[in-house]
């Protein structure tokens, strides 16, 4: 019952699966493409109207630079080993700009922006789920039901962009992008302030339509816990139909909504892209989207591999964890 | 009334598919027809004005390369449409193959399957299509469509394959394999056609899912841009600055009618659900 050697094991070995295969991916497919980086980003310097001096011997100190020149099995293993020590090069468009101090910088924001609105639309979301199925609730609840299952269809960036539109340019009530004014800078609490007043519109949009979400997968979660059992006899014995509700099932309803949260926290990075970019928010889907313009292949290269790596991760976490908050569930092989 | 009639009725009945289909069947037949009544020509590159608003000739005012809007928008509901259907066909016919096979004979076939679902299914798709896309240039809509498609398959897998397992444990496989029928055979004859309400629900959320996928890589500029799609006139608009400029002609049309085809997804795919689980019908 619970945890057994086997099966963390297993999962372990389904991490580092996951994780190699993501990477190996990471590192063919820019290999794949047609054309030598080198010459290419040579070309583009001449075409942004610069004169190249003895382009020949400049492609050769890049290929040398990024190691292009050596065999494909040499720069496989030599990448993985970089990978291993989150070693991600230089920049190719803010050179020399370490790649991982630019994602270090990037990180913060998005990880703050998009767990705190994670927790938020998690909690109200689960609730709202909760209550349309709750037999003593008031019918405004169930009217909610098909409405929220309706907008949760709708994908995070269409809503993104309709409240961008009503909030910040049509009624100024929020700023339209960045996260702080430019050229004014602020300390302590008045900073702190600012942040808040900058992300309150991008983490406005994030909750709005991940409300919806979680609140239809709760809501069909507690259909199933409330047709067990264990309610039945609970009733049986007397206890409230509320306390019955929230302590036995909700209690138990929340335990395969935590799998969902586990996944979604792993997901933050790969989510986060749109939004940020909408919203101009200095983060790392930001930072993907100019490496992207600008064909910042280490760059890219290194964000893709943070975010395989997370997603990854939450998923061991959650299965890690998983088994001892539920007893029930016992893994034996598959 | 014979059974045919009750169960065509049944499928019409489902208030969720027929709304759904309803408003797809709305969206192709407009995205059909429209382009032979608003000629090619209206989306010419500075055909028009650049930036005019909305006026009487131009319903949706003209973008910044003098194109008429809502011609393109016309224009764009095809092939919009197209990369979800190539996508979430290609995910369920794989997933259908796939999960087939893996839940019927499972053994260490099963295994790998499941491994390599398990794993596709955990890297963050839209990561890796970045990858991929910003590596492919000059996508074309089918190639846009495959690449999504490589992603959305586990899921269809998973769910074909749970079926499958339930399914080849009933009664007619048995009577099959005293008949003398051949495993691949049970396979595909017998267990095959049981499974057709899942499989147009994992249709419906692989289409779903496709266009998702799509809509986003477009909108980060990845996505192909000789064809006119709706993602692609939300990249456009955005790199324009429409929403600075004010341009909500521009930018508008395209999110309510994205938002519109996923409601109208979304609603099949519950009324699918329903028909394949009618246990789902309870509330709501």
């Amino acid at each position: 019952m619970g945890l057994t050697v086997g099966y963390v094991v297993r999962r372990f070995c389904l991490f580092a699966l996951v994780v190699w295969v993501g990477a190996s991916l990471n590192f063919f497919v820019p290999r794949l493409a047609p054309g030598d980086p080198a010459a290419a980003m040579i070309s583009r310097m001449e075409a942004a109207g610069g004169r190249v001096e003895d382009p020949a011997a400049l492609i050769a100190e890049y290929r040398e630079i990024f190691g292009l020149d050596e065999p494909l099995w040499v720069q496989y293993a030599v990448s993985m080993r970089n990978l291993f020590k989150f070693e991600f090069g230089l920049s190719i468009s803010q050179f020399p700009a370490n790649v991982r101090s630019l994602i270090i910088n990037a990180l913060p924001w998005t990880t703050g922006l998009l767990l705190t609105t994670l927790l938020i639309s998690f909690t109200i979301g689960s609730i709202i789920g909760a209550l349309m199925v709750w037999p003593g609730g008031h019918n405004i609840f169930k009217l909610v039901s098909p409405i929220s299952m309706v907008f949760a269809a709708i994908p995070y960036y269409l809503m993104a962009l309709l409240l961008l539109w009503v909030l910040a340019f049509n009624y100024s009530v929020f700023p339209s992008f960045g996260a702080g004014q430019v050229g004014k800078s602020l300390e302590g609490l008045d900073r702190f302030v600012e942040i808040i007043y900058y992300s309150m519109l991008p983490g406005l949009s994030i909750v709005i339509s991940s409300i919806g979400l979680w609140a239809v997968t709760m809501r069909g979660i507690m259909v199933t816990t409330l047709g067990e059992d264990f309610l039945l006899l609970a009733k049986a014995k007397g206890i409230s139909a509320s306390r019955i509700f929230f302590w036995y099932g909700m209690r138990n309803a929340m335990l395969p909504q935590t799998t969902g949260l586990a996944i979604a926290v792993g997901q933050i990075l790969a989510g986060s892209v749109i939004v940020e970019i909408l919203f101009s928010y200095p983060g790392i889907g930001h930072l993907l989207y100019k490496a992207i313009g600008m064909n910042d292949y280490p760059l890219i290269q290194g964000i893709t591999f943070l975010m395989i790596l997370s997603a990854a991760g939450a998923v061991l976490i959650m299965d890690l964890i998983y088994p001892r908050l539920d007893p029930r569930i016992t893994y034996t092989s598959n | 009334m014979d059974i045919k009639k009750i169960r065509t009725r049944a499928l019409f009945l489902n208030l969720p598919l027929s709304f759904g289909i309803f408003i797809l069947a709305g969206l192709l037949v407009v995205g059909w027809l429209g382009p032979y009544f608003l000629s090619d020509e209206r989306i010419e590159l500075a055909k028009y004005d650049f930036g005019l608003a909305v006026s009487n000739e131009h319903w949706l005012g003209t973008d910044t390369f003098g194109r008429d809007i809502f011609t393109f928008t016309i224009h764009a509901l095809i092939p919009t449409l197209t990369i979800g259907i190539i996508a979430g066909g290609t995910a369920t016919g794989l997933g259908v193959v796939l999960g087939l096979v893996s839940g019927y004979i499972r053994g260490p076939l099963d295994s790998f399957i499941r491994t390599l679902s398990d794993v596709a299914m955990t890297i963050p798709s839209l990561a890796v299509l970045i990858v991929i896309a910003s590596y492919l240039h000059n996508t074309t809509i089918t190639m846009m469509a495959l690449v999504v498609a490589l992603f959305a398959w586990p899921w269809a897998t998973r769910v074909i394959r749970a079926q499958t397992l339930t399914l080849r444990e009933k009664p007619f496989v048995a009577v099959s394999r005293l008949n003398g029928d051949g495993e691949l055979n049970i396979a595909f004859r017998q267990v095959l056609p049981n499974l057709l309400p899942y499989i147009m629900s994992a249709f419906a959320g692989t289409v779903n899912a496709g266009i998702l996928a799509a809509v986003g890589l477009q909108i980060l500029g990845l996505g192909p841009v000789d064809v006119p799609s709706l993602g692609l006139m939300l990249d456009e608009s955005f790199r324009a600055g429409s929403m600075v400029r004010g341009m909500w002609w521009w930018w508008l049309p395209p999110t309510l009618i994205l938002a519109t085809l996923f409601i109208g997804v979304f609603l099949a795919t519950v009324g699918l659900d329903q028909i394949a689980n009618p246990r789902l019908k309870t509330k709501g």
